[in-house]
C-alpha cells in the first residue's frame, strides 16, 4: 500500500511496463479505432438527430459544400487529428518546460518527478512528425488561409484581409517556422534527457550546471515559439481574427495540462509500488502549481474574453459570437462546460490543504484538468474550421488513439531509466521536502 | 502579571530540532521557539495544530466577493443606472475586475488583521522581547517556569545536555 510519508533515502528503482498495463493501452487506441469507425459510419450515413435535420434544412448548401471540400467526416477526421496532436504535443513539450523551468530556479523540491517530466517529452518527435504530415495532406480543411487564390487580387476566391497578411502567412514562411519550433523542442528534451541520463552514469554536479545553461536558453527559446506556435497552429485557424491574448492563453492551457500529467502520473508511480520516497509534500506542491495555473489559465481567459465583450468592435467580437449562441447555438453548452471544469471545479476542489495531500482528490482533479483542456482546444478549433458540422465521436475516437499511442512511448521511456535519478545534487532536498 | 522563561540559546537549526524532539519527548513543555528565519518542520516537532487562519481568510473573501457585487449592482443598476458603452445595467464582466480585487483587498487586511491580533503582534510602545539575538543569528527556546523557578536548574542541564550554548532566566510582564 502506497503511504505518503517521510522516506530517508532513495535507491535507484526501474519502471516494469507489466503486461496489463500494455494491453491496457492497446485497448484504449482499440476503443479509439471503434469509435472512430462509429463516428464516420454515423456521419456518412447521416445517423442521429442532428445531423437528420441539418440534411433535410440545407440539403442544398450541403450538397454544394460536399462537391467542393470533400466529404464532412474526412474534414472532421483531419481537423481531429489537428486538435489531439496540439493538445498531446503542447502537453509533451511543457514535460522538458517544467524541468527547465526547475532547473533554471535551482529547485530542489521537484527532483524526484524529474524523470516523468523527462519522458513526457517522448512524444515531441513523433508528434511534431505527424503535425508536418497532417498539415501538408490537410491544410485546406484546417486554414482558410490556403485556398489557392485567397492572396490574388482578381481571383474569386480574393479576400483582401487575409492578402494584407500574406507576409506572415504564407506557405514557405509557415513551414520554416513550424520546423523550426519543432527542432527547438526536439533538440532541447534530447539534449536535457541526455544530459540526465549520463548525471546517472558519471555523477558529479558537471551535468547540473550544463542543464542549467541548455535550460536557460531553451526557456528563452520556448517563450518565443510557444507564443508563435500559437498564432500559427492555433489562431490563423480563424484568419480575419486576432487576439495578443493567445500566445499565453495556449500556453496556459499547454502548461497546466502538463503538470496535471505530471502529478497524474506520479500519483500513478506511487500507487504502484515506486517513488518511494516521494510523500504527500511533493503532492501537495503539485497540486498548488495545479490549483494557481488553472487560475493562470482563467486570468488570461478572462483577459482575453473582457477586453473584446468589452469593446465590442465586430472583427474581434465575432469569435465569441460563433461560441455563444452562434450556429443554432451548438458551441454554447462547451463554452460554459469549458469555464467550469477548468476554473471552478479545480478552483474548489484543490483550495484546502487537505485536498492537495490526497490522492485521490489530486487524480479526479488531474483527470478533469486534462479533459477539460482537451476541450479548450477543441473550443479553439472547431468553430472556425467545422462551423455547423462539428461532432463528437470522431473527435474522442481519435483522441483515444492518441492518447494510448502517446502512453506507450510515455512508460517506455520511463522504463528505460531509474525512476529516480539518483545522482542528481538536489536529491537529498526532495527527498526532505516539507511544505 | 509576570512570567518566568528558562531561555535555552541554540547556534545550530539541525541541532535545535533534534533538542526540541529529545525535550518534549522528556516531558517538558515548550513554550515557543524564536529563530531568525522560518525553519522547515518546527512545526510539527513543536506539536503547533494546523492554523485556522484559512478559514477566515475564506470567510473575508466572501464577504469582499459579496461587497463589490452588491456595490457595483445598486450603484449602476439601481442608485444611478447609466448607459455605459451600450451595455445592461447591470453588466457582469464589467464588474469581475473589480469583485476581484475587493475580494483579495478584504481576504489580505482581514487576515493580517486576525493574525496581529490572535498573536499580539500588533504595533505597540513596548515590545516584549525574550532575546533581541533570535532576530540575527541564535535560535531561542522558551521554556515556561513556575512561580519559584524550582525547575531552573534541572532545564538548565536539560537544555545544555542537548545542545545549547548558553542558558538564561528572564522575567516577561504581560501588560
Amino acid at each position: 500500500m502506497a503511504t505518503l510519508t517521510h522516506h530517508e533515502s532513495a535507491t535507484a528503482e526501474q519502471l516494469v511496463v507489466t503486461d496489463g498495463a500494455r494491453k491496457t493501452f492497446i485497448a484504449i487506441i482499440v476503443v479509439g479505432v471503434v469509435l472512430l469507425v462509429l463516428g464516420i459510419l454515423a456521419s456518412v450515413m447521416g445517423w442521429g438527430a442532428e445531423e437528420h435535420a441539418e440534411a433535410s434544412g440545407h440539403a442544398a448548401a450541403a450538397h454544394n459544400a460536399a462537391h467542393e471540400e470533400g466529404a464532412v467526416w474526412l474534414k472532421r477526421l483531419i481537423i481531429s487529428l489537428w486538435h489531439s496532436n496540439l493538445f498531446f504535443l503542447g502537453v509533451s513539450t511543457v514535460g522538458t518546460v517544467f524541468m527547465a523551468i526547475n532547473y533554471v530556479a535551482y529547485a530542489g523540491w521537484s527532483v524526484l518527478v524529474k524523470r516523468i517530466s523527462e519522458a513526457l517529452s517522448a512524444w515531441v518527435i513523433p508528434g511534431g512528425v505527424i503535425m508536418l504530415v497532417v498539415f501538408l495532406i490537410g491544410r485546406h480543411d484546417i486554414f482558410h488561409w490556403t485556398h489557392e487564390g485567397i492572396m490574388d487580387k482578381g481571383s474569386p476566391n480574393y479576400d483582401a484581409i487575409i492578402a494584407g497578411k500574406s507576409g506572415f502567412l504564407n506557405l514557405p514562411f509557415y513551414l520554416i517556422r513550424t520546423i523550426v519550433y519543432l527542432a527547438i523542442w526536439a533538440f532541447f528534451s534530447w539534449k536535457l534527457r541526455q544530459l540526465s541520463l549520463q548525471e546517472d552514469l558519471y555523477g558529479g554536479t558537471v551535468w547540473f550546471h550544463r542543464s542549467i545553461n541548455a535550460s536557460a536558453l531553451f526557456l528563452v527559446l520556448y517563450a518565443v515559439t510557444s507564443s508563435m506556435s500559437a498564432w500559427d497552429w492555433v489562431m490563423s485557424v480563424d484568419t480575419h481574427w486576432f487576439s495578443t491574448m493567445f500566445g499565453w492563453y495556449v500556453f496556459a492551457s499547454w502548461w497546466v495540462s502538463g503538470i496535471a500529467a505530471i502529478a497524474l502520473t506520479a500519483i500513478f508511480l506511487k500507487q504502484a509500488g515506486y517513488l518511494r520516497a516521494l510523500s504527500s509534500n511533493h503532492l501537495h506542491d503539485l497540486g498548488k502549481l495545479m490549483f494557481g495555473f488553472s487560475i493562470f489559465w482563467t486570468y488570461v481567459w478572462f483577459a482575453q474574453f473582457m477586453l473584446i465583450w468589452y469593446a465590442n468592435l465586430p472583427e474581434e467580437a465575432v469569435y465569441f459570437n460563433q461560441r455563444l449562441g452562434g450556429f443554432e447555438g451548438r458551441y454554447t453548452g462547451i463554452f460554459f462546460f469549458n469555464i467550469a471544469i477548468n476554473f471552478v471545479f479545480p478552483f474548489l476542489g484543490l483550495m484546502t490543504r487537505d485536498a492537495k495531500r490526497q490522492m485521490i482528490i489530486m487524480k479526479i482533479v488531474a483527470i478533469a484538468i486534462l479533459c477539460g483542456h482537451w476541450s479548450d482546444f477543441y473550443l479553439m478549433l472547431m468553430p472556425g474550421t467545422m462551423k455547423g458540422e462539428n461532432g463528437f465521436l470522431i473527435e474522442i475516437g481519435v483522441a483515444a488513439i492518441f492518447l494510448g499511442a502517446f502512453l506507450i512511448l510515455f512508460t517506455r521511456r520511463l522504463a528505460s531509466a531509474s525512476l529516480v535519478p539518483v545522482n542528481h545534487p538536489f536529491l537529498d532536498e526532495s527527498i526532505h521536502h516539507t511544505t | 502579571m509576570t512570567k518566568r522563561f528558562a531561555l535555552g540559546i541554540f547556534d545550530d537549526e539541525d541541532v535545535l530540532l533534534h533538542a526540541i524532539e529529545n525535550i518534549r519527548a522528556a516531558g517538558v513543555k515548550v513554550y515557543d521557539v524564536f529563530s531568525p528565519y522560518p525553519v522547515h518542520g518546527i512545526d510539527d516537532a513543536l506539536g503547533i495544530e494546523r492554523s485556522r487562519l484559512p478559514i477566515a481568510a475564506f470567510f473575508f473573501g466572501m464577504t469582499g466577493l459579496s461587497f463589490a457585487l452588491w456595490m457595483q449592482i445598486y450603484m449602476l443598476g439601481f442608485d444611478w443606472p447609466m448607459i455605459i458603452g451600450g451595455k445592461p445595467h447591470i453588466a457582469l464582466p464589467a464588474f469581475v475586475p473589480v469583485a476581484f480585487e475587493l475580494t483579495v483587498f478584504f481576504t489580505c487586511h482581514g487576515m493580517a488583521l486576525t493574525f496581529f491580533t490572535i498573536t499580539g503582534l500588533y504595533p505597540r510602545f513596548k515590545t516584549p522581547v525574550m532575546d533581541v539575538r533570535a532576530t540575527d543569528d541564535k535560535f531561542v527556546m522558551a521554556i515556561e517556569l513556575d512561580e519559584t523557578s524550582s525547575q531552573f536548574p534541572r532545564l538548565t542541564q536539560l537544555l545544555r545536555d542537548n545542545g545549547a550554548s548558553e542558558v538564561n532566566q528572564k522575567e516577561m510582564t504581560n501588560n
